[in-house]
């Protein structure tokens, strides 16, 4: 991975920069010590690392920008972090950089019932949001895998989303207003617990922009009134095209499940061997959740079964229990863990159009064998959201090149029959110079002018997001 | 000029941006008093028309952005789905003819009673191709709902009425129609216990789409409105669940009539309540929780109604009154919709903006449009 030459002014200046930080925040609040940095080297993309020239966890929105305001007047580069789980080297540091935690700001500020709201410091983690309401049965919606450790800020930063998102949207369909600190160091609020802000949506705009527009240290977010239950149904097909051609169908019906998860054989295998959930063994298998009052929920599983048999499954589960409910995800909840136990893995994050589903999965299995490495597959059916999994060994010499070569291709494929490079995941550098597959350099530049007005010096999340030879002439400006 | 498709519109931006000559942008002409007034020669969508992907599968749609909006809702339902958002008819509000187009909707980003369920149109928006200020052909987004790809100007093009860019094509995700739809009723309520009976309504697993509140001197109010849709089965059980719920503050109603339910929210939809009759229109967005303050500070001579739960107010007031004004000290922004050319120059049509987003909305404006000929002072 390329990454720019370090500013030299600036590593020289490293003494007379912490300095300076330590008379803005509380000594706790500042880390230079090369043995503690070392936490902050990388996120969980951990193939990439980079020791930076300093942490600093502030505790207040004022500690942020006067942070942000000296580095900006000092020239120096910020990556701002919640969890550090990005899976795409969104907040990988450069030697250069000052890594800028919100951890410390995880305070829950007001909850709203009446007006459906809660507003939070964006240290705070996603599953904790929940935990502040769930006693009065409501809940945030974006449901990343990572939720018990991912920061809202993270989640704000990645636009992420969860399992359940068919239904109920990513974080920017349930983000109402943010406070934001831009590099200049000025405090601003975008939105707030009103509908529609005023004027350009640039709280639309700043969610998923990977930290390179501005800090956010609060967020003014939707909650919702729990559903009365939920369950689940699982069926087995003996072909990837049928149970492909079964999603279209459910969806064409009128049902709209929160969930549909979609596992090929490979990962079924896997997942069976690690979690015992006693799943079958079949080509491909669906799990379908359905949400509302006991009558609610069969009425939509009886249409779905409907739905079903008409394409010969060759198994059919519906949950009729709790217990029954939790064996059926069991193993798709454990599946990275289970493919961790076999080998090491390349997990992947493209989308694609439903209706390419079999065409896809048919050409993944062509190439896998091309590149001599196996895949296993696990995904988000319900909005064509992929998860390869392609197994290598780290101890071959030439296995991670090769899995890379075979990522990329995977992910151009997405985009060559009308997805894109990343539906969850974040390009941060993982992802930076296949850019130029999905956009053209004309499409580049025009998100690049968002950043000129945010960010006038370039200096946030550096060399993240677009190939370096599109953003060269603004960075050395 | 009515160019024919993209690369011709793009050429036409593109002479235009080389003379310095301001372009009127077009749709189906229906809103063109939304925002200030444009002078500048008139560039219609009209012939980049038509629909060019839908897969009901995949709960996608593209089409081009002069598409009549009557053209897509008629596709949809052939398929038994719909524009999430509900995106309302301007026609009465404004006594325009004409057809609406999908690019109007989206250069406004309009949204509907539904906008409190499934989000605005710009939550449904997933996709756009436009022509930028100095005629160049730019894309963002795509034809599938999930995409963190890069920034996401899909959302900084919805409603920014045609100043960053002509919109060319669009895409959206959909969701299925409803087999049946009800609405409850409720008499007789003030403002403050008629937003308490639509934020417990908001506020329960019965997944309401709709909330809104006509106050007396609105046709046949005081009248609370809550609407369900579903499955029929479903829609039984969840009215009667809600009436229950919503019994402590009056005698609940179900109406459950397809048509009348049809009707009474297309008219709260194009905010029938306050479109006749002479006096300035306003768009009213605060914190629900805010909606019976802010009604009450508009003053005893305003007709208005609440739509989202309280959270929206269709206002309309005496001719050149500064609600804005009235309404300092409660969060949110209010929007001139309807007036004559001076008092929206003297009042402004949009909010004002704190000077750091003034200041960002200013540098977005010069960058995508450098000569200043998109749309020139339509948002101030
Ligand atoms: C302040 C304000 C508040 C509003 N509130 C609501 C509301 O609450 N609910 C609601 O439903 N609607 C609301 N609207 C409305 C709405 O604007 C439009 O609905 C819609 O624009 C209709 O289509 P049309 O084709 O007739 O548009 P037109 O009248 O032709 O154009 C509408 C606007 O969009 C621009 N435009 C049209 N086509 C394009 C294009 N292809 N590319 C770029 N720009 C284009 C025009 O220049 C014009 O500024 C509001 C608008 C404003 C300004
Ligand atoms: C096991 C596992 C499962 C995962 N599952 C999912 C999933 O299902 N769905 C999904 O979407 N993601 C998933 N992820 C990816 C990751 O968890 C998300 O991207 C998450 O939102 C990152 O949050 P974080 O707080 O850890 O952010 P970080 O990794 O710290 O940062 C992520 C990005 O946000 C920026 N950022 C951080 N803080 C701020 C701030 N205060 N202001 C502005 N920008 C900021 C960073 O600069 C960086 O670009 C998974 C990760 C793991 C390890």
């Amino acid at each position: 991975m390329q990454m720019p030459d370090p500013d030299q002014s600036v590593l020289a200046r490293k003494e007379a920069i912490v300095a300076g930080l330590g008379r803005i925040l509380p000594a706790d609040a500042v880390i230079s010590d090369p043995a503690e940095t070392r936490a902050y080297e990388c996120d969980a993309l951990t193939a990439y690392r980079c020791p930076p020239l300093a942490a600093v966890l502030p505790s207040t929105t004022e500690e942020v920008a006067a942070v942000l305001r000296f580095c900006h007047e000092q020239g120096v580069k910020v990556v701002p972090r919640g969890s550090g789980t990005s899976l795409a080297g969104g907040a990988l540091p450069t030697a250069d950089s000052i890594i800028l935690g919100v951890a410390r700001m995880n305070a829950v500020l007001e909850t709203d019932y009446a007006n459906r709201v809660i507003r939070v410091q964006t240290g705070r983690t996603n599953l904790s949001v929940t935990g502040a309401v769930e006693a009065d049965d409501f809940f945030y919606a974006p449901d990343p895998s990572s939720q018990l450790a991912c920061a809202i800020a993270g989640n704000i930063g990645m636009n992420s989303g969860g399992a359940h998102c068919l239904k109920y949207g990513v974080t920017t369909n349930n983000l109402l207003g943010v406070k934001l600190v831009t590099m200049q160091g000025e405090i601003v609020e975008l939105g707030g617990a009103h509908l529609d802000a005023a004027g350009y949506d640039l709280l639309g705009v700043l969610c998923g922009s990977e930290g390179q527009l501005g800090v956010v240290t609060e967020a003014t977010l939707r909650i919702l009134r729990k559903p009365e239950g939920a369950r689940p149904i699982m069926m087995g097909f003996d072909a990837n095209e049928v149970a492909g051609a079964c999603v279209s169908d459910i969806i064409k019906a009128g049902v709209l499940p929160v969930a549909i998860e979609f596992m090929d054989r490979p990962c079924i295998r896997a997942c069976e061997a690690f979690a015992k959930a006693g799943y079958p063994d079949v080509e491909a298998l669906l799990i379908v959740e359905v949400e509302g009052s006991e009558a609610e929920i069969e009425e939509q599983l009886a249409k779905i079964k409907e739905i079903a048999l008409r394409h010969n499954p060759t198994e059919l589960r519906e949950s009729r229990s709790a217990e029954q409910s939790a064996a059926i995800w069991k193993g798709r909840k454990s599946a990275f863990g289970a493919m961790g136990q076999i080998n090491d893995y390349m997990c992947l994050d493209g989308t694609i159009p439903v209706s390419q589903l079999p065409h896809v999965l048919r050409r993944i299995g062509e190439m896998s064998k091309e590149f001599g490495l196996d895949v296993a597959n696990v995904f988000h059916a319900g909005d064509g959201n992929m998860h390869p999994l392609i197994l290598f060994d780290a101890n071959k010499p030439g296995d991670l090149e090769r899995c890379e070569a075979f990522g990329a291709e995977i992910l151009k494929l997405c985009v060559e029959v009308g997805g894109c490079l990343t539906g969850e995941h974040g390009v941060g550098v993982e992802k930076r110079d296949l850019m130029l597959a999905q956009y053209t350099p004309e499409d580049i530049e025009a998100q690049l002018r968002v950043k000129d007005v945010f960010d006038p010096k370039w200096l946030l999340n550096p060399a993240k997001v677009f190939p370096l030879e599109t953003t060269e002439t603004r960075r050395a400006a | 000029m009515e160019p024919r498709d993209e690369a011709e519109l793009a050429g036409i931006v593109a002479d235009a941006a080389a003379a310095g000559r301001a372009l009127c942008i077009k749709g189906g002409g229906t809103r063109q008093e939304l925002g200030h007034p444009v002078e500048g020669a008139s560039l219609s969508l009209r012939g980049v028309s038509g629909i060019t992907l839908y897969e009901p599968g995949a709960l996608t749609l593209v089409a081009r952005a002069g598409t009549p909006l009557d053209e897509i809702e008629a596709a949809l339902a052939a398929e038994g789905q719909r524009l999430p958002f509900e995106p309302m008819d301007h026609r009465l509000l404004f006594g325009t003819d004409g057809a609406p187009t999908i690019g109007g909707v989206v250069a406004a980003n309009v949204s509907g009673p539904r906008r409190v369920q499934a989000g605005a149109c710009r939550d449904s928006l997933i996709g756009v191709r436009f022509v930028d200020g100095s005629g160049a052909v730019l894309k963002n987004g795509g034809r599938v709902m999930k995409n963190v790809t890069g920034y996401d100007l899909v959302k900084l093009m919805a409603g920014s009425h045609g100043t960053l860019g002509v919109l060319t094509e669009v895409s959206f995700k959909l969701l299925p129609a409803p087999e049946t739809a009800a609405t409850l009723r409720i008499a007789g309520l003030g403002d403050a216990e008629a937003v308490a009976a639509m934020s417990a309504a908001l506020g329960s697993p019965y997944d309401v789409t709709g909330a809104a509140h006509l106050p007396a001197g609105t046709g046949d109010g005081p009248l609370t409105l809550i609407r369900l849709e579903g499955f029929e089965k479903s829609i039984a059980y969840r009215s009667a669940a809600l009436r229950d719920q919503l019994g402590r503050f009056g005698p609940v109603e179900i109406e459950t009539d397809a048509t009348e339910v049809a009707a009474r929210w297309a008219g709260l939809r194009d905010a029938r309540a306050v479109s006749g009759g002479a006096g300035d229109i306003w768009r009213i967005s605060v914190k629900p929780g805010d909606g019976p303050a802010a009604r009450a500070a508009l003053g005893p001579e305003t007709v208005s109604h609440f739509d989202w739960g309280g959270g929206l107010i269709w206002a309309r007031v005496p001719e050149g009154q500064d609600v804005r004004a009235a309404l300092a000290g409660i969060p949110g922004h209010a929007t001139l919709v309807r007036a004559s050319a001076a008092t929206k120059a003297r009042l402004g049509v949009f909010q004002p903006e704190a000077p750091p987003l003034a200041r960002i909305a200013a540098g977005l404006r010069a960058r995508f449009d450098p000569r200043g000929i998109l749309n020139p002072g339509r948002m101030g």
